[in-house]
């Protein structure tokens, strides 16, 4: 088997991907950003952004975590100019990594055209160098894997759940740090997780995530839960709950973090999504692709994404590996899917050979292989309003 | 006497099996206590009571509780929104006026 390789960036993180990132400061200059990057949409010139024009620590926390990620060669910021993102910052903690950062203010530029032409003029240079970046070793034990799952339905639970959850017990063992998230989707888990974590007071954190995720959806008067949910067998929140959190496999819980949170170490941790203090912005996630971006933002290199209805997302940054759990998805929707986990339902696999697998194509991303989304050009990316506090002291595990 | 090959049980607490693939109203079906007839179509992954269960009481999946019963449930019937519950918040679906009456 080929050796894993990754591009080394100055904070020691590696990179799988070598992306140059566009990214909008404001909606106002999101079209100007899908433009720049436009002609490079088959060559990891990815836009993402922020839409808002009031300030939000939350979200520029995410945008400099986004910015810097491993997977990150160069980026580009592109202000309107009289929003309130503070684009100094963000420049400024780009610069500190060593990565090539250029801001382009539409308003100073002269307009949409002038600005397109001169992004692109940057994006081009920036592209012909990071082509050039020579990659080193990388081990298994460097890398971070995030999982979500999206469009469930009552074979997420049995089949592709609990097959990522395998796939997280080997990296673990192999020292990669793996991320499990959606508090919301873990209502009823609360006490059978709490017990697998590493400390007593982490446990005491981890249930506290829960309630306060409980107390949050019911203050919306709806769960994490979709009509397809429904449709596809799933009859309650705790149901869908039960099936989430098989993802997580059988590891000790080593941490807790929130959302931009880099795993100091490998392990297996929950990413509390839910906003701290009283509901403020609307739901916590308004869909999947927030929940892959805070994933992303916490350095995961790639995203195990379970689904049964059948989504067909993928991400900027960081690529998302399609886990298809019922085998009549499959069938329909196969040029999506990376993975056929519905075979463990038919009786054709196992969960332990599905894991495996699943496994397996993780490390493969980081010796070249690209995913379906990938290839069928899926950059999705969405970031809005939250409020978090730090994290408590019983959060993270001694260094 | 085991239960119906086509019928999945998770956890022995169960008062639910999960179908392994569609199965048409009017079916028979053993569920190792008995048999029993299911009284709709019941799509993929979707949930079939293993014995009777009164109103009030959990449902079982997974050996754990996802909700509680609103009406009695007889042996062999679809178990979901109709005649089931959340403990914590009300589950949001959407009727296909276009499929209705097929299920039924």
């Amino acid at each position: 088997m080929s050796e894993l390789r990754g591009y080394l960036r100055s904070d020691g993180r590696k990179g799988i991907r070598n992306v140059v990132a566009v990214a909008y400061l404001v909606e106002c200059a999101h079209h100007v950003a899908r433009e720049i990057a436009l002609p490079w949409r088959e060559n990891e010139v990815h836009a993402i952004g922020f839409p808002g024009c009031y300030p939000n620590p939350y979200a520029e926390r995410m945008m400099e975590q986004l910015c810097t990620h491993p997977n990150v060669g160069a980026v580009l910021l592109i202000s309107l100019g009289c929003e309130s993102f503070n684009k100094y910052a963000l420049e400024r903690a780009v610069r500190a990594t060593g990565r090539p950062v250029k801001t382009i203010v539409i308003q100073g530029t002269g307009g949409t055209r002038a600005s397109i032409k001169e992004g692109r003029a940057w994006v081009e240079e920036q592209r012909s160098l990071l082509d050039e970046t020579e990659t080193v070793p990388m081990a298994v034990n460097e890398l971070v894997i995030g999982t979500v799952c999206g469009g469930s339905d009552g074979t997420s639970g049995i089949t592709g759940n609990p097959a990522a959850g395998r796939a997280f017990d080997q990296l673990i063992a192999e020292g990669a740090a793996c991320i499990f998230e959606e508090t919301g989707e873990l209502i009823g888990c609360e006490h059978i997780m709490a017990a697998r974590a590493i400390t007593p007071e982490l446990g005491a954190e981890l249930e506290k995530s829960v309630a306060k995720a409980a107390r949050y959806y019911a203050t919306l008067g709806y769960g994490s839960f979709a009509a397809g949910n429904a449709e596809g067998g799933l009859s309650t929140i705790e149901e869908k709950s039960m099936g989430a959190y098989a993802k997580s496999g059988a590891s000790p819980i080593s941490g807790l973090i929130k959302p931009g949170d880099i795993p100091p170490k490998g392990g297996l941790y929950l990413l509390d999504v839910v906003p701290d203090g009283e509901v403020r912005f609307g739901f916590p996630n308004i869909n999947d692709n927030a929940e892959i971006a805070e994933l992303i933002a916490c350095g995961a290199h790639c995203v195990l994404f379970v689904t049964g209805r059948g989504s067909v997302v993928g991400s900027a940054i960081s690529p998302v590996v399609k886990i298809c759990a019922n085998p009549e998805t499959y069938r329909r929707m196969s040029d999506d899917m990376d993975v056929d986990a519905g075979r463990i339902l038919e009786g054709r696999a196992s969960l332990d050979e599905v894991g495996t697998e699943i496994r397996d194509l993780v490390v493969s991303l980081a010796q070249g292989a690209r995913t379906k989304s990938e290839e069928l050009g899926h950059q999705e990316f969405i970031l809005t309003y939250k409020s978090f506090e730090p994290l408590g002291p019983a959060c993270l595990p001694a260094a | 006497m085991s239960h119906d090959p086509r019928l999945i049980l998770l956890d022995p607490r169960d008062n639910v099996f999960v179908a392994r693939t569609r199965l048409p109203a009017g079916e028979a079906i053993e569920t190792g206590a008995g048999a029993a007839t299911l009284d709709r179509d019941v799509p993929l992954a979707h949930k079939v009571a293993r014995r009777a269960i009164a109103p009030g009481d959990k449902i079982l999946k997974y050996g754990a509780p996802i909700g509680v019963a609103t009406v009695a449930i007889a042996a062999g019937s679809h178990v979901h929104v109709q005649n089931m519950r959340s403990d914590y918040t009300p589950t949001y679906h959407l009727e296909d006026e276009r499929k209705a009456g097929a299920t039924q």
